[in-house]
């Protein structure tokens, strides 16, 4: 099966009479590694709502491989390939860790894996086989942000979608957190990553967009982006 | 655990064959549908979705079931799952729009008690066919006991044991599936279930429509059992509390919690009647009240919690 790729034209979104994407358009091929910075408020969050079909586009078009997202339940979109990690981690918190993962491989084909699947997710995060039998609001910021990312990978998505992973983390557990992304985008799955962060998140992706009030404002290679003294000045806090 | 479960079973069956005064076989038949009740409650306020108007499904099944007979003759043997399958229909449709609107926790409580009075003022008002609130008699019919589901205090003794056991069967089943695990999810973090592919709306619709039927199936069967119906102790507030007091006394949580609740406040409610008889009127009610605030307070897992707590 060909890998599907992810594209998304003039999107505009909002919250009631609240705006905010401005025609925004974004492409992520297969193996890819994508970012999406931008300044707080710049509507990065609300980009990734639309791709995971939390809210609705009231403009444009936003495909994954065959399938119309705009038009698809979000509870329907894990078994097309996507998974999300929300914004602020959004672990059952009382749930222990071991029940976190199996919620996760909750639509009927990840349930057929998912001896295969958890093993592949502990042995990306020893740590978590560790704690399996504890509740996932028990432990660390770090450690909650690995189970998050160990449930989303329970669906065996073809598209890991990452929100704010650095939020609320100490710069040392930022660092382990990357690190494991590079690992999962190394092993060939495709990840679009919003960041705030966007020093840390250049040195993973491939290719970034910049997000502005709503509006892309710039894009392109990480290096080059990383080099340009305009981003510098504006988003990486200029050196 | 199971063989021990079992065995009791098998003790509780042979209990009518043992000569035990018909009082007894009175309140065990009585204790029994209400842990059918009460599991069925259980079944969904385990998840965070409480309900206070399982009257309203108790009420439809046993009314409908009760009206089959007396005006067309139906049997309750067919008018018993008729009643509860309407019961389910009415689940059905307090319940989809609610999840599909996002109705939760505090407004869906409310939701669910006007659900129960609702049911209880039109058993009211359809008094030519109800008998209002006079209540109804099922129509005797000694000729054919079998036929009109009329039978001896050891009949429906077994009957009950039977219909509980089914239901912990149904709570058994429930508790092993994916279906539980998803609800589970719900109950913590609604959004972040349906981004892990959870249809929120069906998962919380499929536990309803269960639970509604199991409680309809006890509510019911005590009706037929009693040979009278009332919409005050069918439908309304007076029986919906009454079931979330013995799931809670009993602790939500667990199999067999919503079942020893039962034993529990029906215990208490004879206990009480003995004690105080007409002196103390409002009794029951009183010591509910005091007793569930305490049972919130100190034993929020129930008895049956309190006793499995890890040490």
């Amino acid at each position: 099966m060909e890998e599907p790729a992810l594209v998304l034209e003039g999107i505009r979104a909002g919250y009631g009479d609240f705006q905010a994407l401005f025609d925004v358009g974004l492409r992520v091929t297969p193996g890819e590694a994508v970012g999406v910075v931008g300044p707080n408020g710049a509507g990065k969050t609300t980009l990734l709502r639309v791709i995971s079909g939390m809210i609705r586009p009231t403009r444009g078009t936003a495909r994954f491989g065959e399938v119309d997202i705009a038009a698809t339940p979000a509870h329907e979109l894990p078994a097309s390939g996507i998974a999300h990690v929300p914004e602020n981690r959004r672990l059952f918190p009382h749930l222990t860790v071991e029940e976190n993962l199996k919620v996760g491989a909750f639509i009927p084909s990840a349930r057929k894996r998912f001896a295969e699947r958890s093993e592949y997710v502990f042995n990306l995060f020893p740590k978590m086989a560790q704690r399996r039998h504890q509740l996932a609001g028990t432990m660390s910021g770090g450690e909650q942000q690995m189970c998050a990312i160990g449930r989303a990978l329970m669906s065996s998505p073809r598209i890991l979608l990452l929100d704010e992973p650095s939020a609320g983390l100490a710069p040392i557990v930022v660092a382990q957190v990357f690190e494991l992304v590079k690992r999962i985008r190394d092993e060939g799955l495709t990840v679009l990553i919003v960041e705030q962060n966007v020093a840390q998140v250049l040195r993973v992706v491939d290719r970034a967009y910049v997000l502005d009030a709503g509006r892309v404002v710039a894009e392109g290679a990480s290096a080059d982006l990383a080099a340009d003294p305009a981003i510098r000045n504006s988003y990486l806090g200029g050196h | 655990m199971n063989l021990a479960l079992a065995a009791f079973v098998l003790l509780l069956a042979a209990v009518p064959l043992l000569g035990t005064p018909d009082y007894f076989l009175h309140l065990g038949v009585t204790s029994m549908l209400m842990a059918v009740s009460g599991t069925g409650w259980a079944m969904m306020g385990r998840f965070g979705l409480v309900s206070l108007g399982h009257g309203a499904f108790i009420g439809t099944a046993a009314y409908v079931m009760a009206m089959l007979w007396n005006e067309v003759g139906v049997t309750p043997w067919l008018g018993l799952p008729i009643g509860v399958a309407a019961a389910m229909l009415l689940a059905f449709l307090l319940g989809y729009p609610c999840f599909r609107l996002r109705v939760v926790g505090h407004y869906f409580a409310l939701v669910t008690l006007a659900a129960g009075e609702i049911v209880r003022l039109l058993i009211v008002a359809l008094r030519e066919h109800t008998g209002g609130s006079l209540g109804m008699t099922p129509r005797l019919a000694p000729d054919a006991p079998f036929l009109a589901m009329q039978f001896s205090k050891t009949g429906f003794w077994w009957m009950a044991l039977l219909v509980w056991v089914f239901a912990l069967l149904v709570w058994w089943w429930l508790d092993r599936s994916m279906a539980s695990r998803a609800l589970a999810a719900i109950n913590e973090d609604q959004d972040a279930a349906a981004s892990i592919g959870i249809h929120v709306t069906r998962e919380k619709l499929r536990v309803t429509i269960i639970s509604a039927g199991i409680a309809a199936l006890g509510g019911a069967l005590g009706a037929q059992y009693r040979l009278y119906l009332n919409p005050e102790s069918l439908a309304g507030i007076g029986i919906s509390l009454q079931i979330v007091f013995g799931a809670i006394a009993g602790g939500m949580y667990s199999m067999l919690g919503p079942s020893v609740g039962a034993v529990f406040t029906i215990g208490l409610e004879e206990l009480l009647r003995v004690g105080f008889g007409t002196v103390f009127i409002g009794a029951a009610p009183f010591a509910y009240g005091i007793l569930l605030v305490l049972f919130i307070l100190f034993l929020p897992r129930g008895i049956v919690g309190f006793l499995l707590r890890k040490r």
